[in-house]
Order: structure tokens, then sequence, then C-alpha cells
């Protein structure tokens, strides 16, 4: 049988095979991963359009700057570095699980396997953090004539372009002496929350300089809901990906795919989770970087 | 195989144990496995088909509800106000309940009967028994493709029945109108269901499309080279493609929708006022929503229609007795109408305020559809031309279907023109022209696929004489009824509308109106005719004795009578040629498991 497929040309296309030497199960997830791409493109086409047709969006660099643990030191973009080099890592270990089915090596699969998933989790963990932070972390923002302490929701964005000194001025004046302690409290650490609330109204304002605040006004709005829209999406597929891996494992723990004598279906849950990174540097790019 | 088992051991393995499984179904079959939760593609073809029946009754339905009160405005049915209480108060079809009515009537024919009921029935029952194999490529995913639609079927079906009414901002659903629930009573609860229900669709669809996909590519039989695969496997398989690539977008826009309706977001919404109050949300765009529902309803269309053009190439050459004309310009039409299928979306936008220059463009490709659509029809009749002709049923509903898609077809041209089009944008003319060319010849190309298939699908054939009747009432009742709306529309009737007498130049349509509406009434009464033809045959129709009993030279005829799961008992035929030798060297037909003969001419 091997002579005659050297001596002739093998039909592709001639039926009673696979045109592309690929079992049909690969096939699939090529034609799901177009598909999904095409809902992903319509996500990041939409959020180009809206974004584009705004005078004004948030620079990334304001908005990422937030690190677990180092307060309010200004790290712009370093979390999310993080988190893309966990994707991108467990990229990796996924191509090592992939490569040790081809050579049948059980036992180096679990282990690679186990590893994605423990990526996939890290990264998803990061991704709670982050929105959690940007959801409750609460920022003085200059909205209709008024200070308000927002956090970056799906019908607010604190992120607007810098207010100007008399702007500030003036809003200080309706801002509410509850808000006025929070604002002053989170940049004067001389007094406590309590002493700063027994305080006058006056006696507040004389307190805060408007030239010193850096307050912005509030930003557009398709911010928050696409941000958390397209990056909650993604972070669906990662969890589905982190779920596949982990029936994978136990399938491998199993010996079902010893018993059939290859890992093809690794080989696909690999193809799912690299196309989910893929996505991800996309929306890293369209979110974090331009 | 003894070639690609050299080359890749893994691929042939899959194939062999796929055809352990399911050759000659020595499965222990219960009730449930084979009737139920069956992963046998014929019987999944089935369940399509069934459902969409029932579908299509309450979709037609609903047409001649809202047809009741076209026509006859000022008249009260009391017998309306028994069945659907407040919703036809004093007999009379109610504003929501009239909106309703055309939203549910239009989702449900384009999305659950000619999607779902017309490819999920046909790519099912066809593609494997076509290509020859033993099944789908994954039986287990085509059951869930039938389960999820089943799925969104009962979410769709139950918001019928709930408080505010199912969705009713027309079955383009496009926002702000749809995205607020404080907008119209049928922008409440309906609508979330509506959106989930289409979300399950999409997966069903998604499902059955990369199933019909990698079987076509994967698992034909020997010899069963691509250009040897008759018209209708081509036809679905593009078909899928272009669900595959279009279904997601929608989804996308759907999810967006779900969000401005559920969680405050505003990707759709900017500067509203409902009722006095000005709601909060800026930024977002109604016109964006319109971009991504006609990414997807634009290829819905050929979706549609695709399955039909292929059904009626190959029963056409069937009963003509001669092979089909042009095979590779059929081929290639499909694949053009394919391509610019993606790039024709915004001919539906003309007037959002679209840039004319852009317009202009849409116009071209829209009209370059033109030269495929007219390769097809071209090869249509010139099939005909100077054949045997039979007159079956389905080769009656087949010469219908060409008849439609030409007049239909036509008036697709004044709408593609961009400036025509301003005056003829949401008018009857619009209604007249889609429901001839996608809905009514869409419907052609199913009926003549049931009528052919049938025999393979239970064994036993409809009865000819209600088949005849259906066909000649069904053609003559769909240009009574459709063809008056191009007057209408071209005068400015807008659609719709719920009651045009107000306006003085549209009173002269009155008695035109109240003719299509009892058209309709006799064209739905035929339709429940062909549903009783259906299901009585089914069990009393008279038995096919034959293995081939149209002389077709298709593979499907070389299985049993009634087909086993698994199709073949033996081996699976090997393929030597075309599926179109008929009228060759003499012979009527020359089915495709004959090997080439040493003194056959060329075809």
């Amino acid at each position: 049988m091997a002579t005659t497929a050297n001596v002739h040309q093998t039909k592709w296309w001639s039926g009673g095979k696979s045109p592309f030497n690929m079992e049909y199960g690969k096939l699939m997830m090529w034609y799901f991963l177009m598909s999904d791409a095409f809902t992903f493109g319509a996500f990041l086409i939409s959020y180009g359009s809206i974004r584009f047709s705004q005078n004004f969006w948030p620079d990334p660099n304001v908005v990422f700057n937030a690190f677990p643990g180092a307060g309010h030191a200004n790290l712009p973009l370093a979390f999310v570095s993080v988190m893309t080099f966990i994707l991108i890592i467990s990229s990796v270990t996924m191509v090592l699980a992939v490569h040790a089915g081809h050579k049948g090596d059980k036992q180096a699969v679990v282990k690679w396997l186990a590893w994605t998933i423990v990526g996939g989790l890290a990264f998803l963990s990061c991704q709670a953090w982050e929105w959690h932070h940007l959801i409750t972390g609460e920022h003085a923002t200059l909205i209709d004539g008024q200070i308000k302490m927002v956090g970056q929701t799906t019908a607010v964005n604190p992120w607007g372009d810098l207010a100007s000194a008399s702007a500030v001025a003036d809003a200080l004046k309706n801002t509410s002496h509850e808000t006025l302690v929070q604002l002053i409290s989170s940049h004067d650490h001389s007094f406590s929350h309590e002493q700063l609330a027994g305080m006058s109204q006056e006696k507040l304002m004389s307190m805060v300089n408007a030239a010193d605040l850096h307050i912005r006004e509030n930003g557009p709005v398709a911010f928050g809901g696409y941000f958390y829209g397209i990056t909650g999406f993604h972070g669906f597929h990662v969890f589905s990906g982190v779920v596949i891996n982990i029936v994978m494992l136990i399938m491998t723990q199993k010996d079902i795919f010893q018993k059939r004598g290859h890992y093809l279906m690794i080989e696909k849950a690999g193809l799912y989770w690299h196309f989910v990174d893929l996505v991800w540097v996309f929306v890293f790019l369209c979110f974090y970087l331009i | 195989m003894s070639e690609s088992m050299s080359v890749h051991p893994e691929v042939v393995t899959t194939h062999d144990v796929h055809h352990d499984e399911h050759g000659g179904g020595h499965h222990k079959e219960t009730f449930i496995s084979k009737y139920i939760f069956s992963m046998d593609h014929k019987t999944i073809g089935k369940q399509f088909l069934i459902t969409g029946i029932i579908w299509a009754i309450v979709g037609g339905l609903f047409s001649v509800l809202f047809r009741l009160q076209l026509g006859y405005p000022d008249q009260s049915f009391p017998i309306l106000e028994t069945f659907f209480g407040h919703w036809a108060k004093g007999g009379q079809i109610q504003p929501e309940f009239y909106y309703a009515l055309v939203t549910m009537h239009g989702t449900v024919l384009v999305f659950f009967v000619l999607t779902a009921g017309l490819s999920g029935t046909f790519a099912n029952i066809l593609i494997p028994l076509q290509i020859g194999a033993r099944d789908m490529a994954s039986p287990m995913l085509n059951m869930l493709s039938y389960w999820f639609f089943f799925l969104a079927s009962v979410i769709m079906m139950s918001s019928l029945f709930i408080q505010t009414g199912p969705a009713a901002g027309g079955w383009t659903i496009y926002p702000p109108l749809s995205a607020l629930g404080q907008a119209s009573q049928g922008s409440k609860l309906g609508m979330d269901l509506w959106l989930v229900s289409m979300a399950m669709f999409i997966v069903s669809s998604l499902l059955g499309g990369l199933n019909y996909i990698s079987t076509i590519l994967n698992m034909r039989t020997k010899g069963m080279s691509m250009t040897r695969m008759p018209l209708t496997i081509w036809a679905m398989f593009f078909t899928a493609v272009l669900g595959v690539l279009s279904f997601p977008v929608l989804l996308s826009g759907a999810i967006l929708l779900l969000f401005d309706r559920n969680l405050g977001t505003s990707f759709f919404l900017s500067d509203i006022v409902v009722n006095g109050e000005v709601l909060p949300n800026e930024g977002g765009s109604a016109i964006l929503f319109q971009h991504l529902f006609w990414f997807l309803g634009h290829p819905e269309v050929y979706i549609i229609l695709l399955p039909a053009m292929g059904m009626v190439s190959e029963i056409m050459s069937v009963n003509s007795r001669k092979p089909i004309f042009g095979y590779m310009a059929m081929l290639g039409s499909l694949f053009a109408i394919a391509i610019l299928a993606f790039l024709v979306w915004a001919h539906h936008m003309f007037v959002t305020g679209l840039n004319p220059f852009l317009g202009s463009i849409f116009v071209l490709l829209t009209l370059l559809i033109a030269v495929p659509s007219a390769i097809k029809v071209f090869n249509w009749l010139t099939t005909l031309w100077r054949g045997n002709i039979r007159f079956t049923p389905a080769m009656l509903f087949a010469i219908g279907f060409v008849s439609l898609f030409i007049s239909g077809g036509l008036t697709g041209i004044f709408l593609g023109n961009s400036t025509i089009d301003i005056h003829l944008h949401d008018t009857m003319f619009v209604v007249a022209h889609f429901h001839i060319v996608m809905g009514v010849a869409s419907f052609f190309g199913m009926f003549a696929g049931v009528y052919h298939w049938f025999p393979k699908m239970f064994g036993r054939y409809l009865n000819s004489t209600l088949g005849y009747i259906h066909f000649w009432v069904t053609m003559v009742g769909a240009y009574l009824i459709f063809w008056p709306m191009h007057y209408e529309g071209l005068a400015g009737m807008p659609r719709r509308y719920l009651d045009k007498s107000g306006w003085v130049s549209f009173n002269q349509f009155g008695d035109l109106d109240k003719m299509i509406t009892v058209v309709s009434i006799i064209v739905f009464a035929v339709q429940l005719m062909f549903v009783f033809n259906f299901f009585y045959s089914i069990f009393k129709g008279r038995k096919v004795t034959t293995q081939n009993p149209w002389g077709a030279n298709t593979l499907e005829w070389t299985t049993p009578i009634r087909p086993g799961h698994g199709n073949w008992v033996g081996e699976i035929p090997e393929v030597h040629r075309w599926p179109y030798d008929y009228g060759k060297d003499g012979r009527d037909f020359i089915p495709q498991t004959e090997p080439i003969g040493a003194n056959e001419s060329k075809h």
C-alpha cells in the first residue's frame, strides 16, 4: 500500500478520503473558529465605529494604571501586560501538551494541560480584579456642574477630558458635603475622615484648590459598554476554554485517548485555546494600546 | 482509501470506526433513540421538516389575520375576540396585535420555516445520501442542532402567550424601538425572548452548518469528486458557509441589544425622549445595529434561496430527462452569489443617510448579482428546452420556482438602484418583491423537494391529484396576492401600516386589498390541504415499490426503499460519473454508480 501511494499522485479531492488529510472534527473546529472570528470581528468593528465617531476617547494609560497591592502608584498598562503574558505562556504550555500528545506521552500531556488550566484561571482572576477595581474605584468627576464620585460602569465614565480650573471651582460650590469629604481625604491624609466630616462646607471649600485637583469631566459612556462587553465576551471564551481543558484533563487521566491511540482531541482543544489567545491580542490592541 | 491510509492513518481510522458504528444498524433502538433523540440524519431531517411545517401553519395564520385587517379595516370579526381577547377588542385587530402579527410572521417564516425548515430538512436528508456517507460527520452535534432549534422554538412560541405579547418591532427589530421597553408593548419581555430564542437558533444553525460543511468535504464516497456532486449538495455547501459566517454577526448585534435593554449600555441608543422622559443614553448609533443586522440579513436571503435553487436544478434535470445545462456555470454562479451575498447588505439602508457615493458602490455590487442569477435562469430554461418533460408535482413546483425567481428578481433591479429605492423604500413594492423572490420561490423549492423526496423519506408517495391542486392554486394565488402589491407600492402605499384608509390617495386600493385578502385565505387553506396530504401519505400513501421511482442517477436511489441508519446495507457504492447522464447514448439514464463504458461518448 505504501508503494502505491509513492507511485501515484494522491487525488485528494476524488472522494473516499479527507481532502485536507484531516479528521472531520478538526475541520469543524477550523470553521467554528472562522465563525467565532466573525462574532468578535463584529464586536470590534462596532467598537471602532462608535469610538471614532466621538470627539474624545479616554487615554488607556490613564484608565489602566493600577496594580494590585501598589496603592495609588501610576503604573500604566503594567497589570494588563502581566495578564497578557500569562495568557501567552498558557498558549506555550498548550503547545507542549499537544506536542506531548503526538508522542503519546500521557504524563506530559497531563502536566502541560494542568499548567494551561492554571494559566487560564490566573488570567480570569486578573480580569476579575481589574473589573472590580474599575467598577468600585471611585473618581471625582465633573458631571452636570457638580463633582461626583463615580466608578467606571456601563452608564458612566469618569475618564473624560481634564476640566478647566474655573469650571471645577464653580462646580465645587454645587458639590455635596459628602463628596467634598471624600475628595479631600483622598488627597490630604492629615485629617481623618471623621474630622473632615465634622467640618463645615465653607471650611472644606477653603481646603481645596481647584487648580490642583486635576478633575476630569465625564467621558463617553460607550467606553464602559464596549470594554465590559468585549473583554467579558472574551473572558467567557477563556472560561469555556478552561472548562474544555479540564474535560480533556479528565479524559486523559482516564486513558481514553491512550485507548484511542491518538490525542486528536487535545489538538482541537489547543486550536480553540490559541484562537482565544489570538483574539486577546486584538482586544488588547484595541482597548489598551490604541 | 488505501492511498490515504499510507499517508495518515488517523484519518482512515475515524472513517472505519464510523462505519462500524452505523453500518447495518445493529444497535438496539428504542422509541426514544429512534424517533426523539435520534442521531440518524434522515430522522433529524424529518424532525426539522415537521417542526417547520408546524411553524409554517402558525406563521401563515398570522398573515391571514393581518390581511383581514388590511383588507377589511372597518369590519368587526367577533370570532377574533373569542380567540384573542383584548388583542382583538370588539372583533377588531388592535394596533399592538397587528404589529406583533407582522413581526412574528416575518420572524417565523424567515428563520424557523425557510432557514431551519428548509435547509435543516434537506441538508440533513440529502447530504449523506447524495454524497455516499453513512451519516453526518458528527451525528451527535447534528442531533444537538435540532434540539437547539427546538429550544429556540419553545422560547419563541412561549413569547406568543405572555401578557405583553411577542416582539412587535418588525422582524428586523431595529433599535431604538426594540431596545426600549417603555416604547411599546412588544418591546417588553417579548423582545428579550425573541433575542434569546434567536441566540439559540444561531447555535443550532452553527452546529448544523459545521456538520454540513465537514460532511461534504470529508465524507464523500470513493469517486465522488467535488465536481461529481449533485448541485443540491453544492447549494447546501454554500448555504452552510453563508450561515456559519453571517449568523455570528447577528449574534453580536443581538448580544449588544440585550445589553442595551437590560444592562444600561448605550450601544444603539443616543439622545432619546420617550413619552416625555429624557433618557440618559448617549453616544450609541441605531444605524450600527442596521449594519450588524443586514450583514446577516442579506446573506440570510441566500441561505433561504440557495437550497431551493439546488433542489430545483436537480429535480428539473431528472424530470426533463436531460443533463442539467451548464453544470460548471451553475456551480460558478452559486459561488458568485455566495460571495456577493456578503457585499451588498447596505442596499437595505440607502435611506438611512448613507453616503451616496458608498451607496453607489452598493448599487453596483447589488446589480452584479443579476449576472449569476441570470445565468442560472438561462440554464434552467435551457435544461427544459426540448426536454422529455414529466410534469410531476415536484417538477411543476420547480418550474414555478423559476417563474417566481424571474418576476421577483426583476423587481430586485428596481430596488437595487439607490435613486429608485428612495421612492420605493418601505412601500408595498418591497413586500411584493421579497415575498415573490425569496418567500414564495423558496417555498416552491421546498415543496418541490418534499414532493420529489417524499418517497425516499417515508417509502410512500404523496397524492398527486392533491399535489396538482396545491400547485395551481398556490401558483395563481401567489401572483394574485403579490403582483397587485407592486402597483400599491409604486403609488407610494407604505408597508406595515395598520390602516391606510385615512389617505385619500390610497382609497382607490380598497377593493384590491380585499381581493388580496380573499386570495390569501384561499391559498392558506390549500396549504392546509397539503399538510393533510403530507401526514395522510406518511401512513396511508401509495407505497413505493421500486428502488428508483423517478429514474434518477443520484446515490440516494441506490439505497433500500426504506433505508435504515447507515443508509446502505452493504458497502457504500463507488461513484464513476457525474449525476446528470440523462438521455445519453440512447439510454434514458445512467446512475452515478455505473462505470464509464468503453465506447461511451463524452458529455
